[in-house]
């Protein structure tokens, strides 16, 4: 639970990152939005072998790192928690497929190994992309801006009310479980039966509070409609903003500039 | 100024397990006036206090705000008018900053979009939380929290003030900071409390809530001075009406000084 609980303290630090002041933080948060779905987009539509084509796009992650002055070393450890399960998803890749696909001197390469390397590149390009959107711009303006783009208001409000009281009901089961471990001096306690009561305990518990909050709305004239009170603007940097980035995704995407690059200068070099 | 009082009469609640919250409760209280409503665990305090603005329908009996009662047509006028702070402040506090969760109320009140931004910066200012606008509520700290929620209630201008144990959990500065507040208010208003010496300096009338019913009705002091009464409803007097407990010295019914400049006795 204490790592649960670390995890949550570092969302807080995410949080608090989009309080910056730079140029990109400045931006209306639906023109960040929408760079980062193209980008991704790109990313994801390439076909599983390919590799050298992703590498320019780190470019992106980078400048919006150092443009924002986030802290490069803490997006990057954000990363390495998702590892893991991109390990699961692709370390049978190389057992599965065993083709030949390229040739280093002595050494093959198969297609599995390509792959996977493949599936690990995309995953650190998105998911920093997706942590990077959020210290720029805040969980709330995100959401906000989603449905502004268009999402249904029931998504929008519901994701807003699962990031506020992540933080209470984590305290909570926090709070719970450290009861627990005291009373079971180091050992297993009563096993997976107390953790199905604990887990009950904290639904209805939850329960309640969603009772209470319903209650504290109504009380204070909620008719069933989110007034929007932020006014925004789309102005002359957003759409510079978005059309210079979506451009470089896009040619990105139609041009392996690795390749390109690398005939450039082998041919240079013969 | 009619549209202050508030007028409870036989009011009954029995909940759906069958336990009877509140078998006979009466009281009128008028316009200005600082109530404690005090009782041990169990005794109605938190049932009664949601009924005033309608969050639970009465078993039985009446409620009237201003003479007007209180039904399914009069209720959001009736929760425009009593201002209702939870004793938890994150059950209040759901919107994702402090300005929106101000702005909740008036929003939905109609109000334009510049009167509101007017509103929310005045009311923050008043609870000496104007720097916190900006930040999300998981980022406060207790008293900060607590500060906020009655900021939210306050931006819809109520005439009542309610408030359910205002000082629970509160550090002894943050707890005299915002009874200082609640001394400034003009409202009526209304505490639930087990914080005995808040009640005593907050208020000058205590209601004595025993079992469901009304045991006791008139002055603090004349209240807490009732030491059978006190006992028979699990309660004590507070520590500021005790003897000294270092030298045994007598302080009987002295107020502290401080009280005096208490508005609403």
């Amino acid at each position: 639970m204490a790592s649960i609980h670390s995890a949550v303290l570092d969302l807080k630090r995410l949080d608090l990152l989009a309080n910056g002041n730079s140029p990109i933080h400045r931006l209306d948060a639906r023109a960040k939005v929408v760079v980062t779905l193209v980008f991704i987009l790109c990313v994801v539509s390439y076909n599983r072998y390919e590799l050298s084509a992703l590498f320019p796009f780190f470019i992106f992650p980078a400048i919006m790192i150092s443009q924002a002055g986030l802290p490069p070393l803490f997006i990057l450890r954000k990363i390495a928690l998702l590892c893991p399960f991109v390990l699961a998803v692709g370390i049978f890749n190389p057992v599965i497929d065993r083709g030949i696909l390229l040739q280093l001197g002595p050494l093959g390469i198969s297609g599995g190994w390509i792959s996977f390397a493949s599936i690990l590149a995309r995953s650190m390009l998105t998911v920093g992309a997706g942590f990077i959107l959020v210290a720029v711009t805040g969980f709330t303006a995100v959401c906000q801006a989603l449905e502004r783009l268009g999402m249904p208001r029931v998504f929008a409000v519901q994701l807003l009310f699962l990031y506020r009281y992540i933080f209470v009901l984590t305290e909570e089961s926090g709070r719970a479980s450290r009861a627990r471990e005291l009373r079971s001096c180091g050992k297993k306690g009563q096993g997976i039966h107390s953790f199905g009561s604990l887990v009950g305990h904290l639904l209805l518990r939850t329960w309640q509070r969603a009772e209470r909050i319903h209650m504290a709305m109504l009380a204070r004239g909620f008719t069933g409609v989110f007034h929007a009170s932020r006014p925004s603007r789309f102005g002359a940097p957003e759409i510079r903003f978005v059309l210079f980035w979506s451009t470089l995704f896009i040619v990105l995407r139609l041009q392996n500039v690795s390749q390109l690059l690398g005939s450039l200068i082998t041919g240079l070099f013969p | 100024m009619s549209h202050h009082i508030v007028e409870v009469r036989n009011l009954q609640h029995v909940y759906a397990d069958g336990t009877a919250a509140l078998k006979d409760v009466s009281f009128i209280i008028t316009h200005g006036e600082s109530v404690g409503i005090i009782g041990a665990n169990g005794a109605g305090k938190s049932t009664l206090l949601q009924h005033l603005n309608g969050s639970l329908e009465p078993t039985g009996g009446s409620i009237h705000i201003g003479h007007t009662p209180l039904s399914k047509g009069t209720l959001p006028d009736i929760r425009r008018t009593v201002g209702m702070v939870f004793q938890d402040p994150d059950d209040q506090l759901f919107m994702p900053t402090v300005f929106d969760d101000v702005a909740f109320g008036p929003l939905n009140l109609g109000f334009a979009p510049a009167d509101v931004e007017e509103r929310v910066t005045e009311v923050l200012e008043l609870v000496g939380a104007g720097h916190l606008r900006d930040k999300p509520p998981y980022h406060l700290s207790g008293g900060e929290k607590k500060r906020v929620a009655i900021a939210t209630v306050l931006s819809m201008s109520p005439d009542i003030l309610v408030m359910d144990e205002p000082t629970n959990g509160l550090d002894p500065f943050a707890r005299r900071q915002l009874m200082k507040l609640l001394c400034d208010f003009k409202h009526t208003r209304i505490f639930t409390s087990h914080d005995l010496d808040m009640v005593l300096e907050l208020c000058g009338r205590v209601i004595v809530l025993h079992e469901g019913e009304v045991r006791a009705d008139g002055p603090a002091l004349e209240i807490f001075g009732n030491d059978k009464l006190l006992a028979e409803c699990r309660l004590e007097k507070p520590l500021s009406m005790q003897n000294c407990s270092a030298c045994g010295s007598k302080k009987s019914n002295v107020k502290s000084p401080d009280s005096s400049a208490c508005q609403g006795r």
